[in-house]
């Protein structure tokens, strides 16, 4: 055969339009190497090709002279003073995860340090946002704990303390668990580092991990026939796309880089993630403006069979592309040595505007790296409202039969308190390192975790990450706006003043106009939502494809906000510390249960409308909360989102082992006032001798607030209606997971 | 003067700036130790700190007691000077794997890696770095270990409790199946001493569930300044 019929374009994941476009950037048929790497590069994943349109939106969203590097960089980087910055990113794993739980899981941790690494930061926390399918669902029993392994096994050793992150159950993600990983880091703003390759004749040097076959075509699963084909291997063929990963060697692996940066022997980096050596290569060369030549048979190798599209396209971990200038180069790979860490020299910066691959002598890729980086399709994917969205926000939850007696409230409040959803996470938390590095000052189940980055002057940051996927499927823009509102406030309660946005939008197929519609709501949303709150978005993930059997899970942004402290000491617990402290609730409670943890627990009902979103409240809630921290006049401060009120004081007493006698306000229903979901609302708890200041500022500034009780005895006592003693409770909150999960 | 405390670094290590905090804050000065030097630098004392070393492949601290930095620490504690050494979770593997401590620390009962803040009852005040507790004293410092079990015959066991060397014992539940509920154990003389909980991240309020594991770095320098 010949003409485009020999070239196995749609095996690789291109459309023939694309495999024309190829044909044209080179004016030639492609090497089957070059073939490859375009497949791989202009992969949803790596491309962002239906994303893009719509997050340009999000480039735009409000005060950014405190970023350093924004999207578009391998993370964003924001100054939070004293010459010091901190760069944060969550990406998902999902599929892997789903694959292959504890390797997709831990190579998730893994992938997501080397991005912030890459920045010249040295990674301080991580922190992950699970959802599975139902608790009970045998297939969440085969994937939750070898994902909560992975993280542990990876983040433990690797010696990053997990803070946090949100752990949901949803029949939406049977068959297709989300996995999303953050991680946050801190360099002196003289480290930050550029992908950007200059200086004709600098040394390309990769180090790290050996190259394998693991991962080959892990952006694109579709990707991996062909290769098998092409690599003539039949070991090869049975090969997981899932990557192994080895975080002894990536903890090495930091400290190397650290040192490296250190010592100013780096002049670009880059982490080398998805589509391997093939992304790194030609990102950095297309940051820099500049060429480069490669030879592949430098490339240490795991296994000697490997061919070139493999060793290119090899998403193989731990390892990193420096270029060094060549009078540095020998005390580069010193410091390599030093650290146990392979390092080689593959290649050269040149001034030919061309990436050139050479095998044994033989190019086997010459094409401009901008078109594999940069100059990928780009869609504007057609979006149609879902048909079944009229019908679902008419099924509004307030014909489901409620509680209406004290002996039904106390029932639905002990159901919710061990519902899957909002029941003690220990079970998860306690398989993770909070303490590794001295310097967690507040971790789950806090709402959010807090972390030292000087110990002289206490100075701080505060990360919460949040995600509502009911709320979205009901409506994707407040949906998206809610998750930020709750991101948002949980920094806020902890007493930090939020600064910065990191995204990690999980999606069904963008070819459903559905899904793509449910996309560019929820992106302009968030980017809507952004400018209202005045913190910019600093960069993000796009997962695509989460679907099942045809039905895309419901719409997933996780939302991460990122806050900083003058004085980590100043930092408030959601724990109720001391006995006879007043307890206030801000805010508005409407009776809103659209999409609520009730309705979902209770009546297994998902319809109407989300609780509604005002984000002016949520500024001046923060804006309460932060003064009320910093001044001393708030005791502990815990938000209120999924299960309400309800929820939100059981946890506070079961933190802090005190009781609270409750008062429900004589004009508002007893329900309503327990499990709403309304949004804006917080519950803090203050000294007798600050409740007249406190008071007195909400008033001025316009925050709804109101005294509902005390921190008192050792039972939640809900005057009027029941008291649960805090054992009962604690029983009950405490015995589901490990029931289900061993 | 003040006391000089050493703290090893080998690849992998994960506690060891924990660890330098706490001797600092017990107002000693912390000595960077690197596990391919064979020198310990002239230090007074030495913390082996938790981590995964050379990631604990093949068996936990099974690689680390081959480092050259082991070699001069097996030398100054056998001659007999009585070199105070902590080895703390990852860092109490290789004085057992080292064989400077009898017993091995195998995977949890549980089978789970398990962080949690943990009730201990220090059993004996009589080590090198347990002198500034009272014995019987409770304190809350976290643990975090998947091989924290500790094993030893019956022989062993016996003559730990014997001769007073179970240095601290979980109460209030047993994060791993431990014989004997034992967290750290000491050698003969005392100087040297196994703890598979963490007292360096219970130094601060702030960071830890307590200051409680203050202590064990302060009882070593105050013995270290009365020598």
């Amino acid at each position: 055969m010949t003409g485009v019929d020999d070239q196995p374009f749609a095996e690789l994941g291109l459309r023939a339009d694309e495999y024309a476009r190829i044909r044209e950037i080179l004016g030639r048929r492609p090497t089957d190497t070059e073939l490859a790497m375009y497949a791989v590069m202009w992969s949803e994943h790596c491309s962002y090709k239906s994303s893009k349109v719509h997050l340009r939106r999000l480039r735009d969203t409000g005060a950014s002279d405190a970023l350093l590097a924004g999207i578009g960089a391998q993370a964003g980087v924001v100054d939070v003073g004293d010459g010091r910055a901190v760069t944060f990113k969550v990406e998902s794993h999902n599929h892997p995860s789903f694959v292959e739980p504890y390797q997709g899981a831990a190579t998730g941790v893994g992938g997501i340090v080397r991005d912030i690494l890459a920045m010249g930061a040295r990674p301080v926390a991580v922190m992950d946002s699970l959802r599975f399918g139902p608790a009970d669902a045998p297939d969440t029993r085969r994937v939750l704990p070898g994902v909560v392994a992975g993280i542990g096994g990876y983040g433990n050793c690797l010696g990053l303390p997990n803070i946090g992150g949100e752990l949901v159950f949803d029949a939406t993600y049977a068959g297709n668990p989300l996995v999303n990983a953050l991680c946050v880091g801190v360099l002196p703003h003289t480290r930050l580092q550029t992908n950007a390759a200059v200086g004709v004749g600098a040394n390309v040097v990769l180090f790290g991990a050996l190259t394998g076959r693991d991962g080959i075509g892990g952006v694109s699963v579709l990707a991996s026939a062909g290769f098998d084909t092409a690599s003539d291997s039949g070991g090869g063929s049975k090969r997981p796309s899932v990557q192994v990963g080895d975080p002894f060697t990536e903890k090495t692996l930091v400290e190397c880089c650290l040192e490296l940066y250190d010592r100013g022997l780096v002049v670009a980096v880059q982490d080398l993630g998805g589509a391997g050596l093939t992304c790194a290569t030609s990102e950095s060369a297309a940051a820099g403006g500049s060429g480069m030549r490669v030879w592949l048979e430098r490339v240490p190798l795991r296994e000697p069979s490997m061919v070139p599209l493999e060793i290119l396209t090899s998403e193989s971990q731990e390892r990193m592309l420096a270029v060094v200038a060549p009078e540095r180069t020998d005390e580069f790979l010193a410091v390599c040595t030093k650290w146990g860490v392979l390092a080689t020299v593959i290649g050269a910066v040149t001034d030919t505007g061309r990436l050139v691959a050479t095998w044994h002598g033989e190019v086997v890729c010459d094409v401009p790296p901008a078109s594999l980086a940069d100059e990928g399709p780009v869609y504007d994917r057609p979006t149609r409202r879902p048909a079944d969205l009229a019908a679902l926000r008419a099924d509004d939850p307030g014909s489901l039969p409620c509680p209406a007696s004290a002996a039904e409230l106390r029932d639905t409040l002990l159901r919710l308190v061990a519902a899957p959803n909002l029941c003690s996470r220990a079970w998860v938390t306690e398989q993770y390192d909070r303490y590794v590095r001295g310097n967690t000052v507040l971790a789950m189940p806090e709402d959010a975790g807090v972390v030292r980055l000087d110990e002289v002057t206490g100075a701080g940051v505060a990360l919460a990450l949040d995600g509502n996927g009911r709320f979205c499927r009901l409506d994707p823009y407040a949906g998206a706006q809610l998750a930020l509102a709750e991101a948002y406030r949980n920094v806020a309660v902890t007493g930090a003043r939020p600064v910065a946005v990191t995204n990690c939008l999980n999606f069904g197929s963008p070819e459903d106009p559905q899904v793509m519609w449910q996309f560019a709501e929820a992106v302009r949303g968030l980017a809507d939502g952004c400018r209202a709150l005045a913190i910019p978005v600093t960069g993000g993930n796009v997962s695509f494809y989460n679907s099942t059997r045809d039905a895309a899970i419901h719409p997933t942004p996780v939302v991460g906000v990122l806050g900083v402290f003058d004085d980590v000491a100043r930092r408030t617990s959601m724990a109720f510390a001391t006995e006879g402290e007043l307890l206030y609730l801000l805010g508005e409670t409407r009776a809103e249960f659209g999409g609520s943890e009730w309705a979902h627990a209770v009546h297994g009902h998902l319809g109407g409308t989300p609780p509604r979103v005002d984000l002016a409240r949520e500024r001046l809630l923060a804006a309460v909360l932060v003064a009320g921290s910093r001044d001393g006049m708030v005791s502990t401060a815990h938000d209120l989102s999924d299960g309400g009120l309800a929820q939100s004081l059981v946890e506070s007493c079961l933190r802090g082992g005190r009781g609270a006698r409750i008062v429900p306000p004589p004009r508002l229903d007893p329900f309503v006032f327990l499990f709403a979901e309304s949004a804006g609302r917080a519950v803090v708890a203050l000294r007798r001798s600050e409740e007249l200041r406190f008071t007195e500022m909400c008033d001025a500034r316009g925050l709804p607030c109101t005294r509902i009780g005390v921190v008192d005895g050792d039972s939640l006592d809900v005057q009027g209606q029941f008291a649960v003693p805090l054992t009962e409770l604690r029983a009950a909150y405490e015995a589901t997971l490990p029931a289900l999960f061993g | 003067m003040a006391a000089r405390v050493g703290v090893v670094t080998f690849p992998g290590s994960l506690d060891d700036g924990d660890a330098a905090r706490a001797v600092r804050l017990a107002g000693a000065e912390a000595v960077p130790l690197w596990h391919a030097d064979p020198d310990l630098r002239g230090v007074d004392a030495v913390v082996l700190p938790g981590g995964f070393s050379y990631g604990d492949y093949l068996r936990c601290g099974a690689i680390a007691r081959f480092a050259s930095v082991m070699g001069a620490l097996v030398t100054a504690v056998r001659d007999g000077h009585g070199l105070p050494v902590l080895g703390i979770c990852n860092g109490f593997q290789v004085l057992c794997e080292a064989h400077l401590l009898p017993g091995a620390l195998v995977r949890n009962a549980g089978l789970h890696f398990v962080c949690r803040d943990q009730r201990l009852r220090i059993e004996s005040a009589a080590t090198a770095w347990t002198g500034d507790y009272e014995p019987g004293a409770e304190i809350v410092v976290p643990v975090k270990n998947g091989e924290g079990r500790y094993v030893a015959d019956a022989r062993v066991l016996d003559e730990l409790e014997a001769t007073g060397r179970v240095v601290a014992r979980y109460v209030g539940g047993n994060p791993n199946g431990s014989m004997h509920d034992i967290a750290g154990i000491a050698s003969a003389d005392r100087a040297v001493v196994g703890l598979m909980p963490h007292p360096e991240h219970a130094v601060e309020t702030l960071t830890g569930p307590s200051a409680d594991g203050l202590g064990f770095f302060t009882s070593v320098v105050k013995q270290l300044v009365n020598a």
